[in-house]
């Protein structure tokens, strides 16, 4: 009893201590963010979450965005539609001006509350690729390279790897038999009339981990000259190890953004095992750049250790790339309005005055314009060398026209 | 206490039928009514009714799973399947015939029901866990042909946007208007389900459920009966899947998946097998028990240790608690939700003289 009595009382110290801490002066602002720490897309999230929180530390350290702190309300969702739902809801009723969705699904069935409510909410690397269109979809923000922005950069990247021409060449497509994985199918098709390759399509059914068969069929019978792969959760780990036992060369294999990770590549075996392994990301891989090191410093003066998270930098990045360019949304937003006291709508204005925002390498230039809510559809190939990714291509826009064409056929 | 049961004396054969003889119970139900319909939206904002709004999809679906599962003695696994074909149903006729929402939500439930009834043939022929895995296969294969054929899925991403539900040129949008509309629905759900467990084919799916043969000898036509039972389970499924879609805006097969069979299983089990009322504390229970788990933790976690931390903690631990929960409820009271809600009416019935 006296414990929960001192608890109490600490509790009511710490409330009202907070409370005095956001009268004085600045306003707080609040960012809601949808997590997947414990259901099928865990891999991901338990990396990705921490980071989003240690961006916003870091600018909380520094006196928030021009005095302003901002709070971080997370709810982990567990790849549920309903409690994305009840999640959206209560990230409105604690006053967000900006939403990080998680999961297709979930963003498909919050979209529509977006534009209602005027919340601007983010699905990087995830939902549907139409939704680029902010014509269409003015309040959601993918910010990071589409399905379809990733087929593109694949088939650029295939191209150059097959020596400047793919006229002629036999792709094959191996992708995850659900809507996410069909969604870069309409743009694969139409690159290959483009381009004049052979496109062969390879699904593999729910629940997407067992793929001896068509991984045989593309190297024995169909003999692909290079490989896209459209892979989640466990499956992109089975498909290099299924890839090397058929002796297929990695190098001819490109991966869109979920099979991208360090988990992946310890799935397959070890570093040692996937050589030659290539993946796309839309946010830099590696640990050297200047914000990761803030970070660490921060940790450092508090007397800690850096969060273990770091090591899987290509997830741990990507909560940088959320964080970052939802803080420097609502950074523009308050520079715009002249006070802390901002709502959705001066957010999404935010987003779109976004120009060139690359944070010292870590993120492709983003620039987002009323039809372009991907800020620019950037995709950088990163390839296992060694024990690590190194850069295979530079940040390239693979075919953005007709990425764009067809945002605009869409509407 | 209040609840007596002594000196009421019906006069009529329509008294004695009524849903709820006694003047205490009707006088709650009029309480609850005007709880439900008056007092929660004026005094709920936004968030507390979008999660009861939930909840109330929730009910409509469990309570289908019931007369199934708890009352016919059917186990199905394919719940979430004709969920989804209700929900796609409705959001054909509604985007391609823009039909009004009185005329999508019956048509989903209908052809929720005609999918139902095919896949209820089975259960002639196998039972128990078989007729499981059987339905286990319906879910499957209606999840497939809905992903792979773009007339009835709408395109590659399998996804079609709802327009909001009209009523008398009013569009019903913001989560207060929503509410009157599921609420609606699933008052109707649940008086129409408790109405059909008193008729003879409610005691039918009873007779079946509790000794299949001897049903039969009393002149019970099994196989119809249990098709009746698929087709009626199918169609509170299939309103369910159209209240869901319009309350979302889109119908998404993704929402209807395995796991969400899974998750109406464990509320009408929880809730209590062969219950209404079960199968509304049954749906009130899985829908909110995490909600209420994360806000208790969120309220007092973070006196023990710091805030993101706790992020990590919560969202692992509140799984924990969840299973744990289930566990201890069941132990307590295998017979649900519930046989635990009666123990306690007992007990008060003829408190303080219990003996």
């Amino acid at each position: 009893m006296k414990h929960l009595t001192t608890g109490l009382f600490m509790a009511g110290l710490t409330l009202s201590a907070t409370m005095m801490a956001t009268t004085v002066g600045a306003k707080e602002i609040v960012v809601g963010m949808a997590c997947d720490r414990t259901g099928p897309t865990q891999t991901v999230g338990v990396f990705l979450c921490p980071a989003y929180h240690d961006y916003v530390k870091l600018i909380n350290s520094r006196g928030g965005i021009m005095g302003n702190k901002v709070r971080v309300v997370e709810i982990d969702t567990e790849y549920k539609v309903p409690q994305s739902v009840e999640a959206y809801q209560r990230f409105k009723k604690e006053g967000a001006v900006v939403v990080a969705l998680w999961g297709t699904p979930m963003t498909q069935a919050i979209t529509p509350n977006l534009n209602a409510d005027h919340i601007p909410g983010t699905s990087p690397g995830f939902g549907t690729a139409a939704a680029a269109n902010g014509e269409k979809y003015p309040y959601l923000f993918p910010m990071a390279a589409s399905y379809w922005s990733q087929a593109g950069a694949a088939v650029t990247f295939a191209k150059s790897e097959l020596g400047g021409t793919i006229k002629g060449k036999k792709i094959a497509y191996l992708f995850y038999d659900n809507p996410a994985g069909r969604e870069p199918i309409p743009i694969l098709d139409k690159l290959a009339v483009l381009e004049g390759f052979e496109l062969k399509k390879f699904a593999i059914p729910p629940p997407g981990v067992e793929m001896k068969i068509q991984v045989q069929d593309i190297t024995r019978r169909y003999r692909a000259d290079f490989v896209i792969s459209h892979l989640f959760g466990k499956g992109p780990a089975v498909h290099i190890k299924e890839f090397k036992r058929m002796g297929y060369s990695l190098k001819k294999l490109v991966s869109l953004v979920w099979g991208a990770g360090e988990s992946d590549i310890n799935g397959a075996g070890g570093w040692a095992k996937a050589q030659g392994y290539n993946a796309l990301n839309f946010a830099g891989v590696g640990s050297n750049y200047k914000v990761l090191d803030e970070i660490k410093a921060l940790y450092k003066k508090e007397g800690k250790d850096a969060p273990k998270q770091m090591a899987s930098t290509v997830y741990y990045n990507r909560g940088i790339l959320a964080a970052a360019v939802h803080l420097k949304a609502i950074e523009l937003a308050v520079k715009a309005k002249g006070s802390g006291d901002i709502t959705g709508t001066d957010v999404q204005k935010g987003f779109l005055a976004i120009k060139d925002f690359k944070l010292g390498g870590i993120l492709p230039p983003l620039n987002f314009t009323n039809l372009d809510h991907e800020g620019g559809g950037w995709a950088r190939v990163f390839r296992v060398e060694g024990d690590n990714f190194v850069p295979a291509s530079d940040w390239i826009r693979g075919y953005r026209d007709v990425v764009i064409q067809m945002l605009k056929e869409d509407h | 206490m209040f609840h007596r049961e002594s000196g009421y004396f019906k006069t009529t054969y329509q008294a004695d039928m009524g849903l709820y003889p006694l003047p205490v119970a009707r006088y709650a139900m009029v309480a609850i009514g005007a709880v439900l319909f008056i007092l929660c939206p004026l005094l709920l904002d936004g968030y507390y009714l979008s999660i009861i709004n939930l909840v109330a999809i929730a009910v409509v679906g469990a309570v289908g799973l019931n007369i199934l599962v708890g009352f016919t003695g059917q186990i199905s696994i394919g719940h979430a399947a004709f969920m989804s074909v209700g929900a796609y149903t409705a959001a054909n006729l509604a985007t391609k015939l823009d039909l009004p929402f009185w005329l999508t939500v019956p048509a989903g439930g209908a052809m929720a029901a005609l999918i139902g009834i095919l896949v209820g043939i089975p259960s002639l022929r196998i039972k128990g866990l078989y007729l499981a895995i059987a339905t286990l296969a319906a879910q499957f294969i209606i999840e497939w042909i809905i992903n792979h054929t773009p007339s009835i899925s709408g395109g590659v991403a399998a996804s079609i946007e709802m327009p909001r539900p009209v009523f008398f040129g009013k569009e019903l949008a913001n989560q207060a208007e929503l509410y009157y509309f599921l609420m609606v629905i699933a008052v109707i759900a649940v008086v129409g389900a408790l109405n059909l467990m008193r008729s003879r084919i409610g005691r039918s799916f009873i007779a079946i459920r509790d000794q299949e043969i001897a049903a039969e000898i009393i002149g019970i036509n099994v196989f119809k009966t249990k098709l009746i039972a698929f087709g009626v389970s199918s169609f509170y499924a299939g309103v369910c899947g159209v209240m869901y879609t319009y309350y979302l805006g889109i119908a998404n097969y993704e929402n209807f998946q395995l796991i969400t069979s899974v998750d109406y299983l464990a509320m009408v089990i929880i809730g209590g097998l062969g219950s209404i009322l079960g199968s509304i504390f049954g749906a009130i229970f899985i829908t909110m028990l995490p909600i209420v788990i994360r806000l208790l933790m969120e309220s007092f976690g973070s006196i023990f240790i710091d805030d993101a931390a706790l992020a990590q903690v919560i969202a692992q631990f509140r799984l924990i608690v969840f299973g744990g929960l289930i566990i201890l409820f069941l132990v307590v009271e295998p017979d649900g939700l519930a046989k635990l809600w009666q123990n306690i009416r007992n007990y008060f019935r003829f408190w303080p003289f219990s003996y």
